[in-house]
């Protein structure tokens, strides 16, 4: 008997682990809409953050968001493509692709200190555009390999069907391939922004923040997860309110973002 | 766009990548060259971090964040390792397909939230149960820790998850058909199988709690001293680098570079040994 009782501890301990694992979800959520919606107000979104609103910050956080993905997108796309489509098989191809999948979990911290030394010390300041340098960093590897894995799943037979209508390669790659990859790497785009826009470490030391509405990316940039981090170390309550709210907002967006892309991918399979 | 054009193109968006992971390391390397020169090896192990008054120089040692990180992500480890392999469990060997769909989406969901979130949800809501379970003020090792734990816990159970469920189910059926239990089958048949994704998920989570920053940074108190206790605030590399990277001056701003390179570097080999010699060929973390 001995057996089976040990087979029902394992069993009621797993299914434990999930019940505190979704607990923590909504527990995290939870305490976010509770502390979140109630420190909403119209003028959280109608000022900026001198005058305790977040205007400015939303603004400025999608600015560097879309202009990274501006950058990153086209470039891991391109990357994806050598990869997969002209160079696959090859020595460096594969080294590529390895090295971009540690690029992929390398610390965004580290990321950060690296923009700091090429994009902000020798130009004299926090700016904008090292920010948007230092998100896009943290894009490309995850765009590469979504597009290096999409392109994989395209059936040989539509490429073998191009070359057999005369199309040359890129315009094959173009208008047969990237075609038939579109959800797949649409889903990974979207997965991906979610992720960078959420992001605090790389935009310490590069674009810092702004409490004022700006979109000169020369200067210090506003941003509402570095004003996250100010304002929950602040002592008093209205910035902690902010705080709050900013989050709160904060994680709705990524959290949308994410099921959205979630969604795309479920309705195509 | 001409054909020639466009393989250029994406030739040298291809090796821009190569270039940003080896430009990290030289630039890390290159800022971090008097602090190598003035403290060497010895660097690793002393705990004094002290600006002269001037701002000029003075003695740094990384010994303090190094010790903060490491055991902040032991604690990490130990409390989500066997809690995300219970959830792989029960997600790929218990639930039902009805069940285990919507527990699976809302784990991912829980890896989506951004890092400061985590950090902020838990210093005004899980540092004051720390406080009152085992003492202390608060925020220190162990809260940082077990956040730590909680970020993690998705990357794993995802990974594992996607490993256990290569198990053939034949391989299940037969062990079944001997009179093997659930527990068994699971740890004679689809743990030995889908050993080299556990232990790469485990490993790989290790290099995520490392490198983590934020969460950490609001939980771990800040404080350049060694912990005594469990509950005793410190400082990893991460959050020294967020919190004082930016106004250090010379001699100190090159002991900053030099603990990222060491991070970079550790980091590296981490993910390497991960996703290389265990993992085989990345696994698809979303589903």
């Amino acid at each position: 008997m001995n057996r089976l009782l040990l087979n029902k501890i394992i069993l009621v301990l797993s299914t434990l682990s999930a019940v505190i694992g979704i607990g923590f979800l909504f527990w995290i959520l939870g305490t976010l809409s509770y502390k979140g919606i109630s420190s909403i107000h119209w003028s959280t979104f109608a000022n900026d953050l001198v005058e305790g609103g977040i205007r400015n910050l939303l603004v400025g956080q999608f600015t560097m968001a879309l202009l990274a993905s501006a950058l990153a997108v086209p470039l891991g796309m391109m990357a994806g493509i050598y990869l997969r489509e002209y160079g696959h098989g090859s020595k460096l191809a594969s080294l590529i692709r390895n090295l971009s999948d540690i690029m992929m979990s390398a610390p965004s911290i580290v990321i950060g200190v690296f923009v700091f030394a090429l994009f902000v010390d020798p130009f004299g300041g926090y700016n904008g555009y090292a920010g948007i340098i230092a998100l896009a960093i943290m894009m490309i590897p995850i765009i590469i390999s979504t597009t290096d894995n999409m392109l994989a799943l395209v059936p040989k037979e539509l490429r073998e069907a191009g070359i057999a209508l005369g199309g040359s390669k890129h315009k094959i790659i173009l208008q047969i391939v990237i075609k038939a990859a579109k959800v797949g790497i649409t889903t990974g785009v979207l997965l991906s922004f979610a992720r960078i826009i959420g992001e605090t470490a790389p935009l310490l030391f590069t674009s810092a923040n702004n409490q004022f509405f700006t979109m000169d990316l020369s200067g210090q940039f506003p941003s509402l997860t570095v004003s996250i981090y100010n304002l929950a170390t602040y002592p008093d309550s209205a910035s902690r309110e902010l705080a709050w709210a900013a989050s709160f907002i904060l994680t709705m967006i990524v959290l949308c973002i994410n099921l959205i892309g979630r969604y795309a991918i479920r309705n195509k399979k | 766009m001409s054909g020639k054009l466009f393989r250029n193109f994406s030739f040298l968006s291809a090796t821009l990548s190569f270039f940003i992971l080896v430009g990290i390391f030289a630039v890390l390397f290159t800022y971090a060259q008097d602090a190598m020169h003035e403290f060497g090896f010895d660097f690793l192990f002393n705990e004094t971090w002290e600006a002269d008054e001037d701002d000029e120089g003075g003695i740094f040692g990384g010994f303090i964040p190094i010790i903060g990180t490491l055991l902040s992500t032991l604690i990490a480890m130990l409390i989500a390792t066997p809690l995300a392999m219970g959830i792989s469990i029960f997600l790929t060997e218990i639930a039902s397909e009805t069940i285990a769909k919507p527990v699976s989406i809302a784990i991912e969901l829980l890896a989506a939230i951004p890092s400061i979130i985590y950090g902020m949800w838990g210093l005004f809501y899980f540092a004051p149960i720390v406080h009152d379970i085992f003492g202390g003020n608060g925020v220190g090792l162990l809260t940082a820790g077990i956040v730590l734990a909680i970020m993690i816990i998705p990357f794993m159970a995802a990974i594992t998850r996607d490993s256990m469920n290569t198990t053939p189910q034949v391989l299940k059926e037969s062990a079944y058909a001997m009179g093997a239990t659930k527990f068994e089958v699971i740890k004679d048949v689809v743990m030995p199988y889908a050993k080299g994704g556990i232990i790469g998920s485990i490993i790989l989570a290790l290099g995520r709690a490392l490198g983590e920053t934020m969460a950490v940074a609001f939980l771990i108190g800040s404080v350049m001293s060694l912990p005594g206790k469990i509950t005793d605030p410190t400082t990893s590399i991460p959050v020294l680098l967020a919190n004082n990277f930016a106004e250090a001056q010379d001699l100190e701003m090159s002991s900053m570079y030099f603990l990222a390179l060491i991070l970079f570097v550790v980091s590296f080999f981490i993910i390497s040994i991960a996703k290389f010699y265990f993992l085989g060929k990345p696994v698809k973390v979303k589903k």
